[in-house]
């Protein structure tokens, strides 16, 4: 049994391939024009907006208010050097506190996801429905709503104001969607592979770890990357359960320096910003490849 | 009982950490905050352990609820904020559904450079949302932003767009449809890629236009993923607090549900946590309601989920 990770649905790869395969005869040139013009519109309006923050970042402050817009406007690596250079705040430390928060909260989210979607998808049990349920509603509640409880919560619990608390409080929003998401991954792959697995003295436990676990690996390259997103941009909770010390914030809180009441310094901003969407893009860059499967897969069984 | 765990403890073994988890940092913050909503509590009433001051809030049965109902607007003007919640919430996922699928379908033929698109068309996804409010910030910026700039240059006129008038609603939901589509055609780019080509194949022989194939072949076979997707772009566009907060600020033009339970939490002398909680638990009901009736409504039409 071989697995084709771009088939979406495993039980029948061969209408996949086809569905994906399938072409309706040679297209007009007019056609082909005018589905070229329309995705690169569509593309042009998607990177527009981080194109801009890329050509403002190398402008002064004082160059990118101005009312002419122009690509090179006296630019330079100076608003780089400074951000780095912690002369606005110490940025590096920001970058460490997020880089840890996120990773931990990726690790944590999608083992728990895992092994919550496994055990939805494989095995019959009572409370299974709820649980399930439970997941949609969590997500309807806003959550800035929660800070106040959630912060005696961490109290007791002696996480108030470290990262684990943190990473803990991400989880409880990255899990429920990760789960669904992750559950209609596995539901694709077929239950023979476990029973196989059993036959040759495999523990279920081990049948998950072993044998699921590496076939799944689509949908959870999915999964780490809406959970690494999650915590990377996060801003509410990061400033309500993070402590005022200047070396404790994440990137998200300690962004807010350069929008002083009124008075943004937008170079800085900006290239502060490309530095924090790097490390976003580049997982992102990682599991592209996998989302159209990862995550379709896990829509359509809902 | 024995038997029971016998043949269960693995599912339960997998599920507990979840389960607790879920149930001290969600459940247990929710009931709090529930019981919130029945007091005055606020920043001075409120027990802080950290000064060991003790609670002295009082139970006041259902006057939040009163209050925020009434409409006032001093509580939110609760019915006018629901309205254009429902006005976002709606536009900001039917444009992510429209584009989203008009996009997908695209990238679903056979078309050179299509890896190039879809990774260009999935950027907004990508950067971190507090970075695309600023980005959009700073385009829409009435005299400097490029959006002005290139409105003027083709003698269109320049609205101030994140000023106290509607088009602060309109400069948001442009901001949310460019971050949200990536989403929604992505989930639909994977239903398309499952619908079995021969049914196509067998249409075309039969004679079926492109319209009848779409609407015949395309649209039933994206039901399930779509009915989700749906489901799920209307529970978090509706709660989406940090996208209309970042860019707009505490603007009434803007001003949604969730937005403001959050401007009564955090600003005014006395942060308001009852009347914020208040909030919270209406927004919760009706997105409950809502999706309960698009459940029935799903159930009708012969789909189980």
């Amino acid at each position: 049994m071989t697995f084709d990770a771009s088939s979406p649905r495993v039980a029948n790869p061969a209408a996949a391939a086809r569905a994906t395969g399938f072409r309706r005869g040679t297209r007009s040139t007019a056609a082909s024009i005018g589905l070229h013009t329309a995705l690169i519109t569509a593309s042009l309006i998607a990177v527009f907006p981080v194109f801009w923050v890329l050509v403002t970042s190398f402008k002064p402050d004082a160059r990118a208010v101005e009312t002419t817009p122009k690509l090179f406007n006296e630019s330079s690596l100076d608003n780089y050097v400074r951000v780095l250079s912690g002369e606005k705040g110490d940025f590096l430390a920001w970058f460490g506190n997020s880089v840890l928060i996120a990773l931990l909260t990726t690790a944590i989210a999608v083992f728990l996801s895992a092994t919550t979607a496994y055990a939805a998808s494989r095995f019959l049990f009572p409370g299974k429905r709820s649980l399930m349920l439970s997941f949609l509603v969590v997500q309807m509640f806003p959550f800035a709503v929660l800070i106040v409880p959630l912060y005696n919560v961490l109290l007791a619990l002696g996480l108030q104001g470290t990262s684990l608390g943190l990473v803990l409080v991400y989880c409880t929003t990255a899990v429920p969607f990760c789960t669904y998401m992750l559950k209609g991954y596995f539901d694709t792959i077929p239950q023979d592979i476990d029973e196989a697995g059993r036959v040759d003295g495999l523990s279920p436990f081990g049948v998950f770890w072993r044998l699921v676990l590496p076939l799944a690996r689509p949908g959870l390259a999915v999964t780490a990357f809406y959970a690494f997103l999650t915590a990377w941009g996060e801003v509410a909770f990061a400033s309500a359960f993070l402590s005022a010390a200047d070396e404790s914030k994440t990137l998200a809180v300690g962004l807010q320096v350069f929008v002083q009441q009124n008075r943004t310094e937008w170079g800085h901003l900006a290239a502060a910003s490309i530095v924090v969407a790097i490390p976003a893009v580049v997982v992102f860059y990682l599991v592209q490849r996998f989302l159209v499967t990862g995550l379709s897969s896990g829509a359509v069984k809902g | 009982m024995r038997r029971f765990l016998d043949r269960h403890w693995y599912a339960y073994a997998m599920v507990l950490p979840v389960v607790v988890v879920v149930a001290v940092l969600v459940l247990y913050p929710l009931v709090q905050g529930v019981y919130f909503t029945f007091t005055d509590v606020n920043e001075a009433t409120i027990a802080n352990p950290v000064l060991d001051r003790p609670a002295t809030y009082e139970f006041t049965g259902l006057r939040n609820y009163l209050n925020v109902l009434s409409g006032d607007s001093s509580y939110g003007a609760f019915w006018s904020t629901l309205v254009r919640t429902l006005i976002w919430t709606f536009g900001c996922v039917f444009f992510h559904y429209t584009i989203g699928l008009g996009l997908a379908l695209l990238l679903n033929r056979q078309v050179r450079g299509r890896s190039l698109y879809r990774v260009a068309l999935v950027l907004p996804w990508a950067v971190p949302a507090f970075i695309s409010a600023f980005a959009w910030k700073y385009m829409f910026n009435a005299q400097y932003g490029i959006v002005n700039q290139v409105l003027r240059a083709v003698g269109l006129p320049d609205p101030v767009w994140l000023g106290q008038s509607d088009w602060a609603l309109v400069a948001v939901v442009v901001v949310n449809v460019w971050l949200g589509v990536p989403f929604m055609m992505v989930a639909l780019l994977g239903g398309l890629q499952s619908i079995p080509g021969d049914l196509y194949e067998a249409a075309e022989v039969d004679g079926a236009t492109p319209w009848q194939r779409f609407r015949d072949i395309t649209l039933p076979g994206l039901r399930s993923v779509s009915s989700t997707v749906v489901l799920l772009g209307v529970i978090w566009t509706f709660n989406m607090f940090a996208i209309v907060y970042l860019v707009a600020g505490p603007n009434p033009n803007t001003r949604i549900l969730v937005t403001y339970a959050f401007e009564r939490f955090f600003s005014g002398a006395s942060r308001d946590y009852a009347v914020a909680s208040t909030y919270g638990v209406l927004i919760l009901s009706v997105l409950l309601v809502f999706a309960s009736v698009y459940r029935r409504a799903l159930r009708e039409q012969g789909e189980v989920w």
